[in-house]
């Protein structure tokens, strides 16, 4: 697991995973389509990318499809990133 | 676009016909009640049923975001939820007592109510995604005797029982192999002993049926209080407004923790004696369609947001699946705008049909009735047996020209008219000016007798089909330790309609920023619910108020739809 999927992993395991719930989330756990996050909530969850990642997502690429896996959402990431400064 | 097949009265009559001579005892003479005679909601959708001859016939399929499936004929319906009346009424709890269902959309919630309702006990179906605040609120306001949760959501209630002493049992369904806690009991449905007979309490119809929490502007939450005579028009407005007809697979999107999850997810279907399916997963364009293919759906009552959701995932996914059986589409929440209308006869080659009520209705009042032609963007016209109308906001008279907002009122004595708030005889009798029920909402009348939704009458918050109270979200705000003052107003939304945004004044030592936005969020989100969380927290350096300091959201909520804020002077006193 890189850098950014482990933390969305353990950002999406310590806030939106319910006490009891003992699912095992993996980069392929579906969240949204599984009931741990819902399309409201997804609003949170993309502010927190926005913020750590110094990204921004337009809403009409932040589709509960796009947010259903760690996988996904990571890949969401990479591509709105601005590209590494070369020697930077 | 192609016609839908109507049941028999539809076909016979048209809406003019149907409404001019309409009575209820319709319904009552089809589903073999006499008024004064024992009538019990639990039993008429599961032992009348097998009476009728259609014990074998599948009432439920289920099925999971992992494949999971199990499938439930009236007779099961009838014996399981006989099982379940028979544990809890040896429990102790007594008729009258409030069960809540706390669960995700497993069959135990499905047929628990039905147990509960055979007991003569009152069932408090709450949304499992409701957090511990909201749980708090609404179990101590109906000082509710049992719980049935799952395992995954029996922490919340651990969390709050000490201050819950009228709770006197959980009934966890699927407990697993962890211990059981103080006031605990396990139900594991398939393996408990099918309890063939139940004695089915004697409920009448005036005696309590359910308990459903609405929110209003002022104040927490309120507890609507539904009998069960509500049957007569569930049973009639599924069949003649969504055209359900014996033979039809049905699917309905709402949870049972809301009403529409109730009347249409489980009263409605299964008076009716109709199969519906149940899909227990979020959202996902691809597993809906896919569902819908499968289970070959043909009524489907949705609701705005969903559609709006899948309008965002384009129409490609919809040709890649076989969607023919499709064969009436309604919807319920909000307004559904005239473009959701629009698309779908493109996706789907039909148009949702708008239906319009709330909590306190019980039961579908105002409708784009089945055969009669829709306008894209209006609510419909009222229900036979509803006599509606937009008030003046002043005199509270009805408007008698067309096209002017009134406020959507509705003359009080249908079936499923909530008979009031629990614990608050005020805040029902509030409802009620000039022998009118007033809706809340506002709305015009055409010259054809549709009605045009306008907005809401107050400052309850209408996001995807639920309606939050400003009042709940700003308690829980000032909980969080930054919060100096706080207002929860509406904001429009191209999906939900409206989201939550609050605006906030920190308190001295804190400073505005994305970290402590998102913490509020999250804050927010883990007390109440999702739907509660403010999509936008603006921090402000003050809150306009009135002269007396009382926080005027209006203000707030006209910047936020870019719409004038009006005369403010009679209210700048209050």
């Amino acid at each position: 697991m890189d850098d950014i999927t482990k933390a969305v992993h353990d950002y999406v395991v310590r806030e939106y995973l319910e006490e009891g719930d003992e699912r095992e989330v993996t980069e392929t756990t579906p969240l949204i389509s599984g009931g741990i996050v819902d399309s409201f909530s997804m609003v949170s969850l993309k502010r927190f990318l926005e913020k750590k990642y110094q990204v921004q997502i337009p809403d009409a690429d932040a589709t509960p499809d796009a947010f259903d896996t760690v996988q996904r959402i990571v890949a969401l990431v990479h591509r709105f990133q601005k590209p590494a400064t070369v020697g930077a | 676009m192609s016609n839908p097949v109507l049941c028999d009265e539809l076909i016979a009559k048209s809406y003019e016909e149907l409404t001019a001579n309409f009575d209820w005892s319709v319904a009552e003479r089809e589903l073999g009640y006499k008024p004064g005679d024992p009538i019990n909601i639990g039993w008429m959708c599961s032992d009348r049923m097998c009476r009728i001859g259609i014990a074998d016939k599948v009432a439920l399929y289920w099925e999971d975001y992992q494949g999971n499936q199990e499938r439930f004929t009236f007779d099961d319906l009838r014996v399981l939820s006989n099982t379940v009346a028979q544990f809890i009424w040896e429990l102790g709890i007594q008729p009258g007592e409030r069960v809540c269902l706390f669960m995700d959309r497993v069959p135990e919630l499905y047929i628990g109510m039905l147990g509960i309702l055979k007991t003569g006990a009152v069932a408090q179906p709450l949304f499992s995604a409701f957090g511990d605040e909201s749980l708090l609120v609404r179990l101590q306001n109906a000082e509710t005797t049992a719980i049935i949760t799952q395992k995954k959501h029996v922490h919340k209630v651990r969390k709050i029982r000490e201050q819950l002493p009228n709770l006197r049992h959980i009934i966890i369904v699927d407990p697993g192999d962890s211990a059981l806690q103080e006031r605990e009991v396990a139900f594991r449905m398939e393996q408990m002993p099918r309890v063939e007979d139940f004695p089915v309490y004697p409920t009448t119809a005036e005696s309590p049926s359910l308990l459903h929490y609405t929110s209003g502007t002022t104040g927490q939450p309120k507890g609507a209080q539904h009998v069960h005579y509500s049957i007569i028009s569930q049973y009639l407005t599924t069949k003649w407004a969504l055209d359900l007809q014996p033979d039809d697979i049905y699917w309905c999107n709402a949870d049972p923790g809301w009403v529409t999850g109730t009347s249409y997810g489980i009263i409605g279907p299964w008076s009716n004696g109709a199969t519906q399916v149940v899909l227990d997963s979020g959202f996902n364009a691809e597993r809906w369609y896919s569902f819908l293919q499968k289970r070959r759906v043909t009524v489907w009552y949705s609701a705005p947001t969903a559609i709006r959701l899948l309008m965002k995932e384009g129409t490609d996914v919809v040709r890649r699946h076989d969607l023919s059986s499709l064969r009436y589409l309604a919807s319920v929440g909000e307004p559904l705008n005239a473009e959701a209308v629009i698309w779908s006869e493109q996706a789907f080659g039909k148009p949702f049909h708008d239906t319009f009520w709330q909590t306190e209705t019980g039961c579908i009042v105002i409708t784009n009735f089945p055969g009669m032609p829709i306008k894209p963007g209006s609510m419909g016209r009222p229900f036979p047996g509803i006599t509606a109308t937009a008030l003046n906001t002043k005199t509270y008279e009805p408007i008698t020209e067309t096209g002017i907002a009134g406020l959507v009122a509705l003359r009080p004595g249908w079936p499923s008219q909530a008979r009031g708030y629990w614990h608050n005889e005020a805040g029902y009798k509030a409802k009620f000016k000039n022998g009118w029920y007033l809706c809340g909402d506002r709305a015009s009348i055409d010259s054809d007798g549709y009605y045009w939704f306008m907005g809401r009458d107050d400052d309850v918050i209408n996001t995807g089909g639920h309606l939050v109270g400003p009042f709940e979200i700003e308690s829980a705000l000032l909980e969080h330790p930054a919060v100096h003052e706080s207002a929860a107003v509406a904001k429009p939304d191209p999906v939900n309609m409206e989201v939550v945004k609050a605006f906030v004044t920190l308190k001295r030592g804190y400073e505005p920023s994305d970290d402590l936005e998102l913490e509020i969020m999250n804050h927010i989100r883990k007390r109440l619910s999702p739907l509660a969380m403010p999509q936008e927290i603006e921090f402000v350096e003050s809150l306009p108020k009135t002269r007396s300091g009382k926080i005027v959201r209006r203000v707030l909520r006209c910047k936020e739809f870019n719409e004038p804020v009006g005369d403010l002077s009679t209210i700048m006193d209050d």
